[in-house]
């Protein structure tokens, strides 16, 4: 279909390319780091591409149900509380769909490369497998917690723009609705919520799945859950307790019951960080990260020994 | 300056022997070949150089052990093993991108110009490409990478002639410049015996051939003999003798080029030729007095 090249046209090297460029003998680490994120970036679109989704679908179905809401609104409180419900409800959504990103992608980040065969090539490269590791694991820890935020911090934006045009004729005052909204309390409520929840409580929940795409010689999926369900088993027949999944639970659901009721909570509340030194002195918080610690050492470790299957 | 240095190399996948104890020293500046059947080791021991596995024994790779610094190694040494290792979902102009963020001396300039001689366009992705263009691309950054030693496992395999030819000449035009080192192994030995400067035949993991191109020629004569003259040509002690169209053809190692000259016309055999016959030899132990030569001249 397409010829190979001219061979007679490069038998005489171009003056061009004998020209060496003087570049840095060294890179430094953060920008191998930042290449290592890019490119899981271009690979994995689905990084932004879901949450962009999820917030997509929310507003069209918003939209769709705005003109049967904002029959019979009559004053800003009415308005309000138009707004107000489903906004909650698009948080969630978003983050949501960036957590199930999460983990469908940290099964395959280390695992994809070795299937493909293309970690012969990015080995070929001055990456350390820690910049590798790393890299992979800033994706659910750190770029999709704040992708989804930004996005869930946009969203109320446009259901506000929407219900206006939806109010115009209507003679009430928009831009008292505007005011209303408490964006900064919010997007800080929410921002809270993404750092302890997502980005340090569920880090070695990230951690267990890297390991077992790093490991597995075949089916990432089940061994990340197979293991924890074999010892659900094991304990509930040796011991009849059930331990193992009350921490699994404790683990997903988060550290602290006040952190679902936070929405409700005063904002000084949140600043006087007294839920912060809260949940600083979880001793799971702690627990947590060491362990995460010590998966992601040993993907680190296990990448060094792996190639293509 | 040494660029590979090996003693007493050794891999072992469970009971099987991959590599066993291989000696090697590789000069700046050499073009050496790895000959070998399949399942020789020759891919191991390559592995092993540029830190994609573990080893037994000493090696130094531009001073450095591979298998513990691979990412600062891989600034100056570069590899393709197999073809069609890149993604295929990157885009061409991404993976540009990529080496030129990550790689200290890669020279974007000169991978661009190199592709523009190409039909690679660059907003083409790799799963859009044939294979051919693959290993164009796959080139095209690695030359452009600006390393000491580049290594090459079978970087051709499948590709057409065309392809291939080109894929040779452009390392030789627009690479080589005689300070650099490249080993590679292939299976189309007689496309790459006027590339190489070295040549070394590896079997069950030892190697039983290791000799400069310069030497080869002066070493190793061909003969083609009538019927008649065999029995005194064979009192040379030829190291390998067949049969082709009822002559036969003998092959020499170290035997005066003139005391041959008296049969017939004496030529340099190919590199493959000599593979067979180094091969034949290896497994047929009633041949073991002219293998024991072979091990001996390869010291």
């Amino acid at each position: 279909m397409n010829p190979p090249m001219n061979t007679s046209s490069n038998a005489m090297p171009d003056p061009t390319l004998q020209s060496q460029a003087i570049a840095p003998a060294h890179v430094p680490a953060t920008r191998r780091l930042y290449w290592s994120i890019r490119r899981e970036l271009w690979e994995y679109r689905s990084i932004y591409v879901a949450p962009l989704a999820a917030a997509a679908i929310f507003l069209l179905g918003f939209l769709i149900a705005l003109p049967h809401h904002m029959h019979g609104v009559k004053t800003l409180d009415q308005a309000h509380k138009v707004l107000d419900t489903p906004y909650e409800l698009a948080a969630g959504l978003i983050m949501g769909t960036a957590f199930i990103v999460g983990i469908f992608y940290s099964l395959d980040a280390l695992y994809g490369e070795r299937r493909d065969r293309s970690i012969l090539f990015w080995k070929s490269l001055p990456v350390s497998d820690l910049i590798t590791v790393l890299s992979k694991l800033s994706i659910p820890l750190i770029i999709l917690p704040l992708l989804s935020f930004a996005i869930a911090v946009a969203t109320p934006f446009v259901m506000l723009l929407f219900s206006s045009v939806a109010l115009l004729g209507s003679g009430l005052n928009i831009g008292a609705l505007w005011a209303r909204m408490s964006f900064f309390h919010m997007s800080l409520m929410l921002l809270y919520h993404i750092v302890t929840v997502h980005g340090l409580w569920y880090a070695p929940l990230y951690g267990w799945l890297l390991l077992v795409s790093a490991w597995a010689p075949r089916a990432p999926f089940i061994w990340a859950f197979l293991p924890p369900f074999v010892i659900w088993g094991l304990e509930k027949i040796v011991f009849q307790t059930s331990h193992f999944l009350a921490m699994l639970q404790y683990r997903l659901t988060g550290p602290e019951p006040s952190s679902a009721a936070a929405p409700h909570s005063s904002i000084m509340e949140i600043i006087s960080a007294l839920t912060l030194r809260q949940f600083l002195s979880t001793p799971g918080l702690w627990t947590g990260l060491i362990i995460a610690a010590a998966f992601l050492f040993a993907a680190v470790r296990l990448r060094r020994y792996r190639g293509p299957i | 300056m040494t660029v590979i240095e090996a003693r007493s190399l050794r891999k072992t996948f469970g009971t099987t022997v991959a590599v066993d104890g291989i000696d090697l020293r590789v000069e700046e500046g050499r073009i050496l070949g790895l000959i070998g059947p399949n399942g020789a080791g020759k891919t191991t021991a390559l592995n092993a150089i540029v830190g994609l596995t573990s080893y037994q024994g000493e090696l130094k790779v531009l001073g450095r052990d591979p298998w513990t610094e691979r990412d600062q190694l891989m600034r100056d040494v570069c590899f393709i093993t197999d073809v069609a290792v890149l993604p295929r979902w990157i885009k061409v102009s991404h993976a540009l991108d990529y080496v030129a963020g990550v790689h200290p001396r890669f020279d974007r300039d000169k991978a661009e110009s190199f592709l523009t001689k190409t039909s690679i366009r660059q907003a083409s992705k790799v799963k859009e490409l044939s294979k051919g263009m693959v290993a164009q691309l796959h080139l095209a950054l690695v030359m452009a990478m600006d390393a000491k030693l580049l290594v090459l496992d079978e970087p051709t395999l499948g590709l057409d002639i065309l392809y291939r030819k080109q894929f040779y000449d452009s390392l030789l035009n627009d690479y080589f410049d005689g300070k650099r080192t490249i080993v590679v192994t292939t299976h189309q030995v007689e496309e790459m015996q006027n590339v190489l400067t070295d040549v070394m035949f590896i079997n069950r993991g030892r190697i039983v051939l290791n000799c400069g191109m310069d030497e080869f020629e002066s070493r190793f004569l061909e003969v083609t003999v009538h019927p008649e003259q065999v029995a005194a040509a064979r009192a040379l002690k030829p190291i390998h003798q067949r049969q082709v169209f009822g002559r036969s053809i003998l092959l020499f190692d170290g035997v005066d080029r003139n005391q041959l000259a008296a049969f017939a016309d004496v030529c340099t055999p190919t590199i493959a030729d000599l593979f067979v016959a180094v091969m034949d030899n290896e497994s047929s132990p009633s041949q073991a007095a002219a293998q024991r030569t072979y091990q001996g001249a390869a010291r």
